[in-house]
């Protein structure tokens, strides 16, 4: 019974796509959206009893587990731990926001308004069954699976280079998919002489010796393919053309969501089955993780695009959190699975608003804009306060999330923390920069009547900027969940660092060992 | 060689300081279980002002008065409570709650959001809260014609509450989590006119300048918790002692970064002058009587750091003395009077960083300077905002002139404020800039003379202020009518002007020194080289000195009513800031914009073209490819059928094999 629940809580959107799809074209537009948002919100209340009756501290659960294809040892394996259970949540709170706040923008699309909604569903689905598998080949097709959906959200809903931006996405995706496809079957190669025979569980592989040479090959299989997905420098080009073609529903999705299983990707099997490979490689995955903030910071910066500008700078965002995931401590990583919840929200939020300011102006151009403050002040205000939680504002989630990062950082090497602590600099620039020339300064004749957000558009909003603010001051609930699954995952890491060293002088107890 | 002589020449010499005090808060009860309300009473007006919106409007500044008198009433009560304790016994406790937790069992590092009510915090509650009031109120006649007045006291409530959490907080978290927030509604009041682009531009340089300050902030959190394990002034007041000197440093260091940039310290100073763009009562509150003296708080309040940390208390003490001189000198140049107000702020307040940054001897004179500063500063600013009121938003000084009789009030509390900062025997601003300059002068005589030199340039400065708007010619246009402001305008001028007089009582018979000694500890008696009188005469002196000279150079004369151009170069440099803004330009800003462009292009043609053209290359030798790139989505669909398909071979393949 207990088992059932996540099977069903994946099945459900996958249904409710399939249902979509089905329905005759001729039922109205607005039923296929009421559906949409219908299956999304039972999905919503399904995870949160979920999320309530998940114990924290006692690893993997809801767990379920069937045969699969034998021959190869694969499994329809699924189980959460809090590392999981993060994601799944942010998934499940996302879809419906985006559902309702992309209301009408599948109308205009290459193929029915249905086929527009089925695919977001369809997609939430199987975002969740990656982030609750636990067998390593059905991570690799789930992960794979997800391109299908978010290939049609750009290629068919998205601006006027909406093919080639999709496209691109497709072929850096397939080759990530085939360097981990390569390494998904070496992991099979190196089970099938263990103890346990061949097997995709990943608590078997966990316990399977690998040796050095062969470990570091396969390392590097995931996390390249891992590095496309999140995307670090220097694959991340893809990403800036991809957000500005898709729709703002899209661009959460691919980015809030879809990304994040890069970064749960490196955390969840890059440090459990190859913990030799990643000490091995974290020296150059700190600097690619640092140039990736930087680089990402300053891009953005530069940007005229809206969706490009917000593209950049999660590179610069995923950057803190690869480095939270490498330094190997229990600030950094469990800053870093924090990162990826309040990240989610943060950019959700940034292109849902950016999203009704680009349609209601026909422009994406910061330079088209000016002054809209004066006219839409609601519409301002929000994303001020979502561009102030994207540069980590003490008070709002990514707060807490960026500084445990750099405080974990600090702890691998003081000088990691000082260059990544440019990066709040840098952020403070690109959001008050963006702010500055879209919504002050004399209203430009163009934007003169454009409205105010509405009802639907508040209301699609409101959950994200409620919970923006509400874990800054209180994240406590979500990291109770995070902490413990991070701590599990730090085991595995030879020599992970302690959580303070040695020489801390406070700490009572430590404190009379240390005068001896 | 010379460097090192320099850094012996002013080296502050702490020797024989007793140690400093250990934080233990005793949990709150009584009284000052209220506590929180002082945060909660503002925040909570924020809140309503900020959501309820339209509807809110014809009351909004009522509330946004009422809550912050509120909050004053709450610090009253808890200050006399405070008093009623004894004095071992004055450092109050109140968790809030837990704002998170990192770690296994045992190793748990926790930030608490938690109250810390002592005879520091005590004190800045009393400034904040009162002033702020006062403030408020003015506020109500400043902005009655603006139709976002609302919006406005929204975001000065939002601002007392920052900064009530900045001070009340029990670590550096928490003090952060205010630091930010003050910095947030001061972006916010700044840019209030946003639809001036040099307000909206003005507003952005403050929060991101304030943000390289924040680095340092942010590194010092770092720094702290890995070697303390917390970040509460308890924990590590009572562990600073077995810190190695060179961590102290280092944090002290980190920390006085952070100072610079929110008290507008030099190199941090150059978005102070510009943040004139916000509202009048807005540079009276946060750019003149609370927010910047923050940096000022966190450096007394960090003295367990500081006292062990020579060389950083020794940089504080030279930012504090070049900052007295520089806004000093940019004071003396400016036509805009608010900038005059802007220049003098920065300089007081490198007083009071040169005074922390002596220690155990000069902590309780920095917060005595501070208070006082407080009270005729935020007079003086609100005073400005008075005639700028009557005179249709003029700031340039030199089309005032003989406004004493057009508004006799705002002259009277005017020339109040100004015998306080110019130090004038007897009022508030004498005995706080004279214990500073005592102080100095038995420590580090070169940091003395500077500081004596400095309240002589603000005798001058502030002379040429009282002349050229008060005295002389009229030399407004004929359809500028001066007139007096309203009550409830005048009403706080009265009350501020009062306080500036009489601040000077705090310290009686030492009471302010010995009700800070519980948070900094007891200074011991400094040695001066000649006796006080003499120093106060001298100090008296160099200030008539400066007031004179101002008579000579504008008193005396015509002011024209443009500014000449044949003027020295000391004067352009001062009219341009010191040139500050022009080397953010230069090594800063151009080149960063050169950066960003470049590397703009950079990704596109290598890192992306490197990409494109490998996958181009297999395009065109592969005509099979080429046939996929059709633009058919089924054509794609099959792509990825065929790529499964040829997983379950590959996997069936090792399977056999």
């Amino acid at each position: 019974m207990n088992g059932a629940w996540l099977t069903v809580l994946m099945a459900v959107p996958l249904v409710g796509a399939a249902v979509l799809a089905a329905l005759p074209r001729r039922v109205a537009p607005v039923v296929a959206k009421q559906v949409a948002l219908g299956v999304s919100l039972v999905t919503l209340v399904l995870a949160a009893v979920i999320g309530f009756a998940y114990d924290p501290g006692a690893g993997y659960q809801f767990s379920v587990e069937l045969d699969w294809i034998p021959a190869f040892g694969a499994h329809f394996a699924l189980g959460l731990d809090g590392i999981g259970l993060a994601l799944v949540l942010m998934t499940v709170i996302l879809t419906p926001v985006v559902i309702l706040a992309s209301w009408n923008d599948g109308d205009q699309g290459r193929w029915s308004v249905h086929s527009f909604f089925a695919w977001m569903l369809a997609l939430e689905g199987l975002a969740i069954g990656v982030f609750a598998a636990t067998d390593v080949f059905l991570f690799y097709v789930l992960f794979e699976a997800t391109l299908i959906p978010i290939y049609f959200l750009i290629g068919g809903f998205g601006g006027p280079q909406r093919a080639a931006a999709a496209m691109k996405f497709l072929i850096y995706s397939l080759v990530g998919g085939l360097v981990m496809l390569a390494a998904v079957i070496g992991l099979y190669v190196v089970s099938a002489d263990s103890e346990f025979g061949s097997t995709y569980l990943l608590a078997e592989l966990q316990q399977v010796p690998i040796d050095e040479g062969v470990g570091r090959w396969l390392f590097l299989g995931f996390f390249i393919a891992f590095a496309i997905k999140a995307p670090m420098f220097p694959v991340h080009t893809w990403l800036p053309d991809a957000a500005a073609q898709g729709t703002s529903g899209t661009s959460v999705l691919l980015v809030s969501i879809l990304d994040k299983i890069g970064t749960f990707g490196m955390i969840r099997f890059c440090l459990t089955l190859f913990p030799e490979a990643s000490q091995w490689a974290t020296p150059v995955i700190v600097v690619l993780a640092l140039i990736s903030i930087v680089y990402g910071a300053l891009l953005a910066i530069g940007q005229d695009s809206i969706p490009r500008l917000i593209a950049y700078t999660s590179i610069s965002h995923f950057g803190f959190i690869v480095l939270g995931i490498f330094v190997m401590n229990s600030y950094g990583a469990t800053g870093a699975t924090l990162y990826m919840f309040n990240h989610g929200l943060s950019t959700a939020a940034l292109f849902l608003v950016t999203g009704y300011l680009i349609r209601r102006r026909g422009s994406a151009s910061i330079s088209d804009f000016g002054g809209v403050e004066k006219v839409a002040p609601v519409m301002a205000g929000i994303l001020l306060f979502a561009g102030l939680s994207s540069l980590s504002l003490p008070g709002l989630s990514p707060f807490v999330s960026e500084f445990l990062v750099l405080v974990g950082a600090w702890q691998y090497a003081p000088w990691v923390a000082i260059v990544a602590v440019s990066g709040i600099v840098l952020a403070a620039l690109y959001i008050l920069l963006m702010y500055q020339r879209t919504m002050t300064g004399p209203t430009r004749p163009e934007v003169l009547g454009m409205r105010d957000l509405g009802v639907r558009e508040v209301v699609a909003l409101a959950p994200v900027l409620l919970l923006i603010l509400g874990l800054g001051l209180y994240p406590k609930p979500l990291l109770s969940v995070i902490d413990p699954a991070v701590e599990d995952t730090l085991v595995y890491v030879d020599g992970v660092s302690p959580d303070s060293p040695d020489e801390a002088v406070t700490g009572t107890e430590t404190d009379e060992e240390g005068d001896q | 060689m010379t460097v090192t002589m320099l850094t012996n020449a002013l080296l502050v010499s702490t020797a024989g300081a007793t140690e400093p005090p250990v934080v233990e808060p005793a949990a709150a009860d009584g009284a000052l279980s209220l506590l929180w309300l002082v945060i909660a009473l503002p925040a909570l007006g924020a809140a309503v002002l900020l959501l309820a919106g339209r509807r809110s409007d014809s009351w909004g500044h009522l509330l946004g008065t009422a809550t912050v008198a509120g909050s004053f009433l709450v610090s009253l009560v808890s200050f006399i409570a405070l008093l009623g304790r004894d004095e071992g016994d004055r450092s109050v406790g109140q968790h809030l709650w837990t704002w998170f937790e990192v770690g296994l069992d045992g190793r748990v590092f926790s930030a608490d959001l938690a109250l810390l009510y002592d005879p520091l915090s005590a004190l800045f509650l009393l400034l904040i809260t009162g002033v702020g009031a006062l403030i408020h109120v003015y506020s109500i006649g400043y902005m009655a014609l603006d139709p976002r007045r609302r919006r406005f006291f929204g975001y000065l409530n939002l601002f007392i509450a920052a900064m009530l959490v900045l001070v009340l907080s029990d670590g550096y978290l928490g003090l952060f989590l205010g630091w930010e927030g003050v910095g947030l509604a001061s972006y916010l009041l700044i840019g209030f006119f946003q639809h001036k682009p040099s307000a909206a531009a003005a507003a952005k340089k403050a929060f991101v300048v304030n943000r390289v300050g924040d680095v340092g902030m942010v590194l010092a959190l770092a720094l702290i918790i890995a070697t303390f394990g917390t970040v509460s002034f308890a924990g590590i007041s009572a562990a600073s002692s077995q810190v190695g000197e060179g961590t102290l440093t280092a944090i002290g260091f980190l920390l006085l970064l952070a100072a610079c940039g929110k008290s507008a310290q030099v190199p941090l100073q150059s978005w102070l002058l510009d943040a004139m763009e916000g509202p009048t009562p807005v540079s009276a509150l946060i750019h003149a009587a609370t927010m910047v003296t923050a940096g000022v708080y966190l450096v007394v309040r960090s003295n367990f750091i500081f006292e062990n940390a020579e060389i950083a208390q020794t940089g504080v003490v030279v930012v504090g003395t070049v900052t007295l001189l520089w806004g000093a000198v940019i004071g003396c140049a400016k036509d805009d009077i608010k900038k005059v107000l802007a220049g003098s702020t920065m300089s007081q307040i490198g007083y009071m960083m040169l005074a922390a940054g002596l220690g155990v001897a000069g902590y309780a004179y920095a917060i005595f300077h501070l208070l006082t500063h407080g009270f005729f500063k935020a007079n003086m600013f609100l005073g400005a905002g008075s005639v700028m009121h009557g005179m249709n938003d003029e700031v340039d000084m030199r089309r005032y002139g003989a406004l004493r009789a057009a508004m006799p009030i705002t002259f009277a509390t005017f020339a109040l404020g100004y015998l306080a900062i110019i130090g004038f025997p007897g009022f508030s601003g004498f005995w706080s800039k004279d214990r500073i300059i005592e102080t100095a002068l038995a420590e580090n005589w070169v940091v003395g003379v500077a500081a004596l030199i400095g309240a002589g340039v603000t005798a001058f400065y502030m002379t040429r202020l009282m002349l050229m708007t008060f005295f002389g010619e009229k030399r407004w246009a004929d359809e500028v009518h001066p007139h007096e402001s309203p009550k409830v305008m005048t009403t706080p001028l009265i009350v501020l002007a009062a306080l500036s007089v009489v601040g000077g009582v705090l310290i009686l018979g030492n009471w302010l020194k010995d009700w800070l000694t519980p948070v900094v500890g007891k200074a011991e008696p400094h040695d001066l080289p000649v006796p006080v009188i003499v120093i106060t005469i001298a100090i008296t002196l160099v200030v008539a000195v400066g007031v004179a000279l101002a008579w000579f150079l504008v008193g005396r004369r015509e002011v024209p009513r443009t500014a000449p151009t044949d003027v020295s170069f000391v004067t352009r440099a001062a009219r341009a800031d010191l040139y500050g803004d022009a080397v953010n330009e230069g090594l800063f800003m151009r080149p960063g914009q050169r950066l960003t462009r470049g590397l703009g292009t950079f990704d596109h043609s290598v890192v992306d073209g490197t990409v494109r053209g490998t996958a181009g290359t297999f395009m065109a030798s592969s005509s099979l490819f080429r046939r996929m790139q059709n633009g058919y989505v089924r054509s794609y669909a099959l792509s990825l059928l065929a790529g499964a398909l040829l997983v379950m071979v590959a996997l069936l393949v090792v399977t056999i094999a």
